[in-house]
């Protein structure tokens, strides 16, 4: 097995956590109903610490000096391995919402599989995860059926918002050369054995929400491989700003 | 923790079995931050405790010197911040007992559930005001919309509840509020 993939591979599962767990923080404060706001931020701190516990576990395959801080703080764009669906701005609550859904649905059935891994830490995170994952699936489930089978207005946002987001769901089960490597070595997933699932799943959400899928079937691609949107550039500022202009700053 | 104090069940004091046991009460004093009802043995993140005989530093004062002491422990969930403090209570909890060989180690697998609350600490749960997770097992699945089970409010013991949402104050609670006596409580749900 080479260290340096499950490295690689490592930092990818953490990359998503932390950067659509940065985008949910976003909303803390500015939630449409209290409850709601409560509820995106729970999320957000699931997803952030699914990071820690991945660049904790990353940190300590490379060795040297490196953190869990460092890994977040102080890497570049093109270091970073997120999918580009995760980077996306916030949008409005129904944007959020389907993003989240669509991400949800690919990482309940990623950690099913990755408990089965070879990599004792990445199937205990992943058991642990998964638990709140399904907590995740289900809320945004029944957010996306709630706005696209509830008044003319949210389904008209729902709508918008599965033309903002759907080319970039194809990312999610294509695999970039160390997650085919990872699978192949038996730490990783295959994706190839999820797609299906999530496909079904995103299917039958949609149909109850009165939605339908695009048929446009050209995807976006490259955040996996560290070509990111313009968008990460500006996620990253805000969240590094302080280990850049004060480095080694601490609570 | 049941099993942990079943294993520890010894009054010499100077023997493993001795320490291991003066360490489950001292961890007994520790509390979660968020829930300080809650010692982290009735919590059920204390997974084992193992004590060795190590040789005693001169340098040091202590009461107990000699036993290295090893807390093995796991998180609630991913992302709680409680489990930090939470270390850092055990670890100041055993030094102010005398302990200075301490290591404290963090085990993800097998996950925590809340299962492992003691009986005890639901018991205290409910008296607190919060609404103790279900008896029988009522984990969540993906499926929307799902029938929720009657969860019985913790202040009129009445089950004519309402689910507010999923996700509460800390990661580990639900909203509900009663719909007799009106009151809104958290629901340590079900994980």
């Amino acid at each position: 097995m080479t260290k340096n993939n499950l490295n690689n591979y490592t930092l990818h599962l953490a990359d998503n956590a932390l950067i659509i767990g940065h985008r949910n923080s976003e909303w803390c404060g500015h939630g449409p109903v209290l409850e709601q706001d409560i509820a995106i931020s729970n999320i957000a701190l699931d997803c952030i610490g699914q990071a820690r516990n991945f660049y904790q576990y990353a940190a300590q395959l490379s060795g040297n000096d490196t953190t869990e801080d460092s890994l977040a703080y102080l890497r570049d764009t093109v270091e970073f391995k997120n999918c580009l669906l995760v980077e996306l701005p916030n949008g409005d609550w129904g944007q959020t919402i389907l993003r989240q859904f669509f991400f949800s649905t690919y990482q309940y059935f990623l950690y099913q599989q990755l408990q089965n891994s070879s990599d004792e830490q990445l199937a205990a995170i992943a058991e642990k995860a998964l638990k709140e994952v399904t907590y995740h699936l289900r809320w945004s489930s029944e957010w996306v059926i709630r706005l696209g089978d509830g008044t003319e207005e949210s389904k008209k946002r729902m709508e918008h918002a599965v033309d903002e987001l759907w080319s970039y769901t194809g990312e999610l089960m294509r695999p970039a050369n160390y997650e085919l490597l990872a699978a192949s070595e038996g730490y990783g997933v295959d994706l190839s054995a999820i797609k299906n699932k999530w496909e079904e799943k995103v299917k039958a959400v949609f149909e109850e929400a009165t939605l339908s899928l695009p048929e446009n079937a050209w995807m976006q691609s490259g955040g996996k491989e560290g070509r990111h949107t313009e968008h990460l550039g500006f996620v990253l500022a805000e969240m590094q700003f302080l280990q850049r202009a004060y480095p080694g700053a601490e609570w | 923790m049941e099993t942990l104090s079943k294993h520890i069940n010894n009054d010499k004091p100077d023997s493993s079995e001795g320490v291991k046991r003066r360490v489950l009460e001292i961890l007994e004093t520790v509390s979660d931050p968020e829930v300080p009802v809650l010692s982290v043995i009735d919590l059920g993140i204390v997974r084992n405790i193992e004590v060795l005989p190590t040789p005693p530093l001169e340098l040091v004062p202590p009461k107990r010197e000699g036993w290295g002491v090893t807390v093995f422990v796991t998180p609630t969930y991913t992302g709680c911040p409680a489990i930090d403090v939470m270390k850092i209570n055990i670890r100041m909890a055993l030094l102010a007992e005398g302990f200075t060989d301490i290591k404290i180690i963090e085990v993800l697998s097998p996950a925590w559930t809340t299962d492992w609350i003691s009986e005890h600490g639901k018991e205290k749960l409910k008296a607190y005001g919060i609404a103790p997770p279900q008896y029988r097992q009522a984990v969540c699945t993906p499926d929307s919309f799902q029938e929720e089970e009657a969860i019985q409010c913790p202040l009129c013991n009445s089950y004519h509840t309402r689910l507010v949402s999923q996700f509460g104050s800390t990661a580990c609670k639900a909203l509900y509020q009663c719909n007799d006596c009106k009151e809104p409580f958290d629901y340590f749900k079900c994980h």
